[in-house]
């Protein structure tokens, strides 16, 4: 059952001299949902970025499912299985929702078409189009943005943003989903209901998921284990229950009690 | 020794006008795409003034003037409308009022160019005539080093000078800071049109001939002069400048000086491909 | 009922661009087999037909794919040169077959751009918006300024290609490929930019950062679309040089590309129909210009694009008239045609509503932190509203 889906030796990178992160290691199961946390500055994001190709380490490697990644292009990298979102909200602002998630849709096999069979109307083209317009909306209807499948996304409300941007994520068909902050700027009733999405994806999908979080209600609800990151070091790791009451952590989070 | 001079001097002009697009890039982060079209109003101003058979004096006086009220100006109405829309819209709007001013000039003056009158002439100083060099060229080239080093010492040790480098380095911070953005970026655009009409003079002292298109090709190469050297950077714009200047006058005296538009051009894109945000521009990498 | 309403939009939309062309065709055709044609009407059609796919190719990059180019001229330099050159090498060669050169001499012409093409695609992938809008402005000086020097392409006097110049009045084979070639480029680039393909390269524009993540090849579509654009330019000026003696570099200036850019402008970035309509007005303006008001109303015409330019771009985009355009754009003018549509709309949403998403029925975790969460999937989110829109 406990498969090793992400394993991470000693990864690490330095911007000129500033270690913004070094040797974490980090192990996630299959079918994890795994959190990341840690103050401001710590490196959480960094770690995402490394992971998914934006930058490249400067030292260690990473596996995904056993297969080497590291030095990937980002292209790649999510090719080969893993999808995120970002923390201040990427989303193709100015291309309907549906269009969204047909983005994240491109490279898979089943929806194959070539420029030149698109330029010239093939059929492949056409099976293709149909094929990826029903997906996406399967998965829009999964997210409830059925309804505003043809908006432009910028015109979404915020929490909608949010979905869709996890939409667009699963839609390249990933074998781990990085989420970044996905309940920044919401509201307690909006981050309970991003709570159950999660869940929902984690275990319909069988999804492994890799969540960078600062709200602790929603870390300590649904994150099985935990890697705590200060100043770009791993500092605890385990059951989220036994992380979040060890006294370094606590010390990192509200800072030492002299 | 002669071309190194007349590149230094002409350099000294690039580097001025080049001055006036990187000061506005840093602070208002648009490319002013109109800018060498004020050294062509500039120098209508000075053949204007002086057809009144007014002084030289009085015509640099006048065509300052008229070049910083008129970089506010075009300022005020067709970039402040825009500000914080697309940069793509910004610079289209500033190809249209490029295109508007040569435009306008055309109609007023015609296409053809105009001499620019006999006393926008300086004496001659046998002493150096004898080797070749032109006092035009030694007096850009002293003018050009002089506007550069006020233009510093203004930048580092005034107060609105510490206000632009604000402005330049994080506008919502000196925003916050009780910086009047909108002043401080009117301000910029007047010192780089003055900065354009000192670069127009210098022109018309090499080439007595006042046309549409005068500011055109000056401007496009200051403009280049300003991306080598590092758009926003002011020590950028200077190095720029005079790099292009001397390249351009040793291309002209070689065997390639048919290809000197060619060889000008090229060295933008290779340097930008070797250095993608010029040689001294700050790297500046979008946050994820 | 509602859907099939739907598709027949669409279907309009897709053939509203094809019906253009065919107008301007159906119309120069008539006039020829009338012989009402006038040579300066068979002109002005022709300069229409390579304005239209310089405007189309140029927007494919503009808009869709969000690089500002300011060198579009140079690809037609590119084509007008070589293409020429070609097509005067294979009239001594074989004099009677005409269209057979001109096929030729196109694909050439187009080809050899389109390598420019890639060329000038390649600092694209290192280099963003402003610098990228003076590399290929730099591009266009350079190209204009070798041809100028090659003596084997008529140096400084140009090049000469009077023994491939068509006569449009008498003979249709000109006019008639030139449209072939609008309506082809039209077929390949609306189907393009329709497809996949075509969303991959706006997302591209949209969020270069995300379309990676999302695993979008960046770089085969950045410089699939300059090698696109760059060959139907090089057609344009392949047709340029059928139609004009001496093909001189001096046409092909800065002003020429900027004169492009005004059309994608005007017709509306990532637009194709109004790229086709502002190419053919535009086309139209300066040929009225040119030939009736000679003189110093000539040089009105850069004023009058200056002023185009310039409103039309502080309408359509300064944050101060945003509610402006929302109630007075062309589509919110058609859309109060369809408040009907609206109203039922509004309908199925508040159906909608009451319909429980997957997602809640299968909240079996659910806590007791969210006990509104019926609510809070439709609920109020506007607090945040905007603030995602930013960049």
């Amino acid at each position: 059952m406990s498969e090793v889906m992400l394993k991470t030796e000693n990864l690490g990178i330095s911007f000129g001299g500033l270690k913004a992160a070094q040797n974490v290691n980090i192990t996630i199961n299959k079918k994890d949902l795994y959190g990341l946390i840690g103050p401001n500055g710590a490196g959480k994001t960094t770690v995402f970025n490394l992971l998914t190709g934006v930058y490249q380490p400067t030292t260690g490697k990473f596996f995904l499912d056993g297969e080497n990644l590291t030095g990937k292009k980002q292209e790649s990298i999510n090719r080969k299985g893993i999808a995120r979102t970002f923390q201040n909200i990427r989303l193709f602002n100015n291309m309907t929702v549906i269009s969204n998630v047909m983005v994240g849709l491109h490279n898979d096999p089943k929806y194959k078409s070539t420029p030149f069979t698109s330029m010239l109307r093939l059929p492949a083209h056409f099976a293709a189009e149909k094929k990826m317009r029903d997906r996406a909306k399967e998965l829009l209807d999964i997210f409830g943005l059925m309804e505003e499948r043809n908006t432009l996304a910028c015109n979404l409300p915020y929490g909608k943003q949010r979905k869709l941007e996890i939409a667009r994520a699963l839609a390249t068909n990933p074998k781990l989903l990085l989420l970044d902050e996905p309940a920044a700027g919401m509201n307690p009733n909006e981050t309970a209901e991003l709570m159950d999405t999660i869940r929902f994806i984690n275990k319909e999908f069988d999804m492994t998921i890799l969540l960078i979080e600062h709200d602790m209600k929603l870390v300590a609800g649904i994150c099985e284990k935990l890697t705590v990151l200060n100043f770009g070091q791993v500092l605890a790791q385990g059951n989220t229950s036994e992380v979040l009451n060890d006294p370094a952590v606590i010390t990192a989070y509200l800072g030492e009690d002299d | 020794m002669i071309t190194l001079i007349d590149g230094l001097s002409l350099g000294s002009i690039y580097a001025l006008i080049a001055l006036g697009y990187t000061m506005v890039y840093g602070i208002a982060k648009m490319l002013n795409f109109a800018h060498g079209d004020v050294i062509m109003v500039g120098a209508y101003a000075i053949m204007v003034t002086l057809s009144c058979s007014l002084s030289p004096v009085v015509a640099i006086i006048v065509s300052v003037v008229l070049c910083t009220l008129l970089g506010m100006i075009i300022e005020k109405l067709a970039y402040r409308p825009l500000r914080g829309a697309s940069p793509l819209a910004v610079l289209i709007t500033a190809i249209g009022v490029s295109y508007f001013l040569q435009g306008l000039a055309q109609i007023i003056f015609g296409a053809e160019s105009k001499p620019v009158g006999s006393s926008w002439k300086l004496p001659a100083i046998p002493a150096l005539n004898k080797h070749g060099i032109t006092t035009a060229a030694l007096v850009t080239l002293i003018c050009g080093i002089i506007i550069m080093v006020v233009l510093t010492l203004f930048i580092k040790c005034t107060k609105t000078g510490s206000a632009m480098l604000a402005v330049s380095e994080d506008r919502g911070a000196a925003t916050l800071m009780g910086v009047n953005v909108n002043k401080i970026i009117t301000i910029t655009f007047a010192i780089g049109s003055a900065l354009a009409a000192f670069a127009g003079m210098f022109y018309l002292l090499q080439i007595p001939n006042a046309e549409p298109m005068l500011g055109a090709m000056p401007g496009i190469t200051a403009f280049t002069a300003a991306v080598i050297g590092g758009i926003g950077s002011i020590p950028g714009a200077m190095v720029g400048g005079i790099l292009l200047g001397v390249v351009e006058k040793f291309c002209l005296a070689s065997p390639l000086s048919s290809y000197t538009v060619a060889v000008k051009f090229s060295l933008l894109i290779i340097i930008l491909l070797v250095k993608p945000t010029g040689l001294l521009g700050k790297v500046s990498r979008e946050k994820v | 009922m509602k859907n099939n309403k739907k598709t027949t939009n669409i279907k309009f939309k897709d053939y509203v661009n094809y019906v253009l062309i065919g107008a301007l065709l159906l119309y120069g055709l008539v006039l020829l087999l009338t012989g009402g044609l006038r040579l300066s009407t068979a002109q002005l059609l022709v300069q229409m037909g390579y304005s239209i796919i310089l405007a189309v190719s140029l927007n494919l990059v503009v808009g869709f794919l969000g690089e500002l180019s300011l060198g579009h001229a140079g690809f037609m330099c590119v084509g007008a040169y070589v293409g020429g050159f070609c097509a005067v090498f294979l009239k001594q060669a074989m004099p009677e077959m005409k269209l057979i050169i001109l096929i030729i001499s196109m694909l050439i012409g187009g080809i050899v751009a389109a390598v420019f093409g890639f060329i000038i695609g390649l600092p694209s992938l290192r280099l963003k918006g402003d610098y990228l809008a003076i590399v290929t402005l730099a591009f266009g000086e350079i190209v204009r300024n070798v041809f100028m020097n090659q003596q084997a392409f008529g140096g400084a006097r140009g090049l000469t290609t009077g023994s491939i110049i068509y006569d449009t009045r008498r003979s249709p084979t000109l006019f008639i490929a030139v449209f072939v070639v609008v309506l082809i480029m039209i077929f390949v680039i609306q189907n393009l930019v329709k497809s996949k393909h075509g969303r991959a390269i706006t997302a591209i524009r949209d969020n270069e950062i995300a379309a990676k993540a999302m695993g979008i090849n960046v770089t085969f579509y950045k410089l699939f679309v300059f090698i696109i654009a760059a060959f139907f330019a090089g057609c344009a000026g392949v047709i340029y040089s059928h139609t004009t003696t001496p093909v001189l570099y001096s046409f092909f200036s800065y002003n020429k590309s900027i004169e492009i850019l005004v059309m994608v402008v005007l017709g509306g970035m990532g637009n194709l129909t109004g790229s086709i309509i502002a190419s053919v007005f535009i086309a139209y303006v300066n040929f009225i210009l040119q030939n009736q008001l000679s003189g110093p109303l000539a040089s009105l015409r850069m004023l009058v694009y200056a002023i185009i330019l310039i409103v039309v771009v502080i309408f359509g985009n300064a944050p101060a008239l945003k509610n402006f355009r929302e109630k007075y754009s062309i589509s919110a003018f058609f859309s109060r045609f369809k408040k009907k549509d609206a109203a039922n709309r509004k309908d199925d949403e508040a159906k909608w509503h009451r319909v429980p998403t997957k997602i809640k029925m299968d909240a079996i975790l659910s806590t007791d932190l969210n006990p509104n969460s019926d609510m809070s999937i439709h609920g109020d989110l506007g607090n945040n509203d905007g603030k995602g829109g930013d960049k």
